[in-house]
């Protein structure tokens, strides 16, 4: 059985909670306790039904206030497939805690309300699924209950949607009428949409293919750990460990050590504690080597073909996430994979309008839940790839020197 | 994007590897960590997922118990015995001390549950060992608060969690960078169900300690839970005690932990009730977790895992 990770995102009260209460409830993946502690408090609330909400808000001021402010995880399977829900806030204000859950995520769900179509917060959370590169995009028209199920007004946001989507250039995106609250769509095909002929969500989320996100062409691993047990039984055994995040490491491959740039072979390969010929991604393993090199924590060990890039100025997209601004000339802790380098922002080109997608060139500054695109410069050589050519080697992180928070979030160019 | 058919990693083979994922990061950005041990399930595949991702090396940190006093004596020979298997350190440090040394209240009641006295023994012992990063099993699925709970969890000098102030947390990369005084909780297996853990103990073979197993003993009816008799609980006249044939969902202190009547002797067997199951983990077997509905919430912001 396989996994698929996927996010909801909606504007307030376009009935995201709603949407995976109801994913839950219908694949019965709702205990009878929890739901009974549900109507327990969909009384306190003096609401008429079971307010599905309630399940994921879990977080006092949450519930206090009917929105959600930081991410969710949530989990259900049905035989065919391990969903991890990452329910997260669709607010402006909250940008940082979606690009949280998004950025992990195989799927974005993106609601939009019938009767409002595609407004400002549908654009910036296509944004920032185009930005974080999800592989497939799922746009469920919510609410059709409210427009009398019409497919005029399904297809009319459709046709809007598809220009913002050809715009951001999203690469698989499929539609579908629901109503989170009557449950049309979402797990049954709905009788009350009839004109509708395709799959409900689902289907949709457990027919997804997964096998062609994960790139097995180009080998990359960030050394985490090195293993030196020192014991008399392993007296020189030194095992590199580390994720693999893309591609397939065998026993023999040349490998090339980055940013060093020394090349070696494999001499075994373990994963999961045995002894393997060969691991692919996502796997944890350790790698031990021929040739006995000055390897260490952060250091990049690739094969394949389309090597990273070595540099120490690079041009990247970077979303803001700090209420402090972001300056030319700052400096930050830049995390890429188990790398960390110290970092200097050196001019900013653009900052993306996340309404209008135009470029208001030389904006000086970014502020919280900017977009921006950025020079940096390291102080040492950064092994990486582009972002869009292959997310597990560029997207980095920018952490505030003193007070050690994550304030941006990189995707290198 | 190349597609080559057959490189595809099974669910429990993609958490096993984000654990291990997570708990290498451990290694290589703390100073002391240390790994919160319980005797129950989670803390024991934790365990075995860190004998995975260090050996042949040694654990990077010790295992550390918060005794309670009230633990299972089942639990605690299992701790001894897993421990001395694999040759780590183990370290104990015991709330009646706690209770002794700081003055504090006992906790009065039929059920008079040390859980809430739990936190202030694991801040004295973080101070005490210097432990910038506390590794836990807690998991997502459990509890709605810990369904909001990053991987890395930066906690304030007195352990608080403001989830209001959660840093983001994105791909893989986890920021363990902290400030004099903080410390970090970090959860290896947060994306993991009940039913993972479960599927995952039968396929790599997981021994548990024999109260995860039916087996008879000695209980009293109260609001529906089997509670097991033991000298941390009050007796009153109107208990009936009864033997039943029960198993534990999970393992806490005596006096918090419900016991769910069953059969089923062997793996399989449990995964078939827990399958079949309409009752969560929590509900069926957490007498504590009833007080109220964000009873984790608060807890979680004084410092508890």
């Amino acid at each position: 059985m396989d996994l698929l990770r996927f996010i909801t995102a909606g504007s307030v009260d376009d009935g995201k909670s709603t949407l995976i209460g109801r994913l839950l409830y219908d694949s019965k993946s709702i205990l009878a306790d929890q739901l009974a502690a549900l109507e327990q408090q969909s009384k306190n609330k003096l609401a008429g039904e079971i307010d599905l909400a309630l399940l994921t808000d879990g977080l006092r001021a949450e519930r206090e206030q009917g929105i959600t402010i930081d991410v969710a995880y949530k989990y259900f399977s049905t035989p065919k497939r391990k969903f991890i829900i990452a329910d997260a806030p669709g607010h402006i204000q909250y940008t940082r805690n979606m690009i949280t859950g998004a950025s992990n995520a195989n799927l974005i769900i993106i609601l939009v309300d019938a009767r409002n179509g595609v407004v400002e917060q549908t654009r910036r959370h296509s944004i920032i699924a185009s930005l974080l590169n999800i592989p497939h995009v799922i746009v469920a028209i919510n609410k059709m209950d409210l427009v009398d199920y019409s497919q005029d007004r399904y297809n009319n946001i459709v046709i809007d949607y598809a220009e913002t989507a050809r715009a951001l250039q999203l690469r698989d995106v499929t539609y579908l009428p629901i109503s989170a609250l009557k449950g049309d769509n979402i797990v049954e095909r709905s009788s009350s949409l009839p004109w509708y002929d395709g799959p409900a969500l689902l289907e949709l989320l457990e027919s997804t293919p997964l096998d062609i996100d994960t790139d097995l062409s180009r080998g990359r691993l960030s050394v985490q750990y090195v293993i030196r047990p020192q014991t008399e039984a392993h007296h020189d055994y030194r095992g590199y460990a580390g994720k693999i995040s893309s591609g397939i490491y065998r026993k023999g491959d040349t490998i090339t050590v980055l940013p060093a740039g020394l090349t070696t072979r494999i001499k075994s390969i373990e994963a999961g504690g045995r002894a393997v010929e060969e691991a692919f991604a996502p796997q944890s393993v350790i790698l031990q080597l021929e040739d006995d090199i000055d390897i260490s924590r952060g250091d990049l060990l690739v094969n394949g073909g389309n090597p990273p890039r070595v540099e120490q100025e690079f041009e990247a997209l970077l979303c803001w996430m700090d209420s402090k601004a972001l300056l030319p000339g700052n400096k930050y802790l830049l995390q890429l994979g188990s790398r960390t380098v110290r970092s200097s922002i050196r001019n900013i080109e653009y900052r993306l309008d996340v309404n209008t997608l135009e470029k208001q060139p030389a904006p000086g500054q970014a502020g919280l839940n900017d977009i921006v695109k950025a020079t940096i410069r390291t102080a040492s050589p950064l092994p990486f790839d582009a972002y869009n050519d292959l997310p597990a080697g560029g997207g980095a992180i920018l952490i505030d020197e003193t007070s050690f928070v994550t304030v941006g979030a990189l995707m290198l160019q | 994007m190349s597609k080559e058919p057959g490189y595809q990693l099974d669910y429990l083979d993609q958490l096993e590897s984000e654990a291990i994922h997570i708990l290498r990061e451990v290694a290589g950005q703390f100073e002391r960590p240390a790994l919160l041990f319980s005797g129950g399930k989670d803390s024991i595949t934790l365990v075995h997922l860190a004998l995975k991702a260090f050996r042949p090396g040694k654990f990077p940190f010790p295992l550390v118990h918060i005794d309670t006093g009230h633990n299972f004596p089942e639990a605690l020979s299992f701790r001894d015995q897993l421990t001395a298997q694999i040759g780590e350190t183990l370290i104990v440090r015991s709330v009646a001390d706690t209770i002794r040394s700081r003055q504090l209240t006992e906790p009065g009641g039929k059920f008079a549950s040390r859980n809430a006295l739990q936190t202030f023994t694991l801040l004295d012992t973080i101070e005490e060992f210097g432990f910038d990063a506390c590794i836990g099993g807690a998991r997502r699925d459990e509890e709605k608060a810990r369904a909001k709970e990053r991987i890395f969890s930066i906690r304030d000098e007195f352990g608080g969690w403001d989830p209001k102030r959660q840093r983001p947390e994105i791909w893989n990369t986890y920021n363990g960078r902290i400030r004099k005084g903080e410390n970090v909780r970090v959860f290896p297996i947060s994306n993991w169900t009940e039913l993972d853990i479960w599927n995952y103990i039968r396929r790599e073979n997981i021994a548990l300690p024999s109260i995860y197993f039916a087996h008879e003993r000695e209980v009293i009816d109260f609001e529906g839970q089997w509670v097991a008799v033991s000298p941390f609980i009050r007796l009153d006249a109107s208990d009936n005690v009864e033997r039943r044939r029960v198993r534990y969902r999970t393992v806490g202190d005596m006096t918090c932990t419900a016991a769910v009547e069953s059969a089923a002797s062997g793996i399989d067997d449990i995964i078939r009730e827990i399958t079949a199951t309409r009752t969560s983990e929590r509900g069926e077997t957490r007498i504590d977790d009833r007080v109220s509905e964000a009873a984790m919430e608060d807890r979680k912001k004084n410092g508890y895992f």
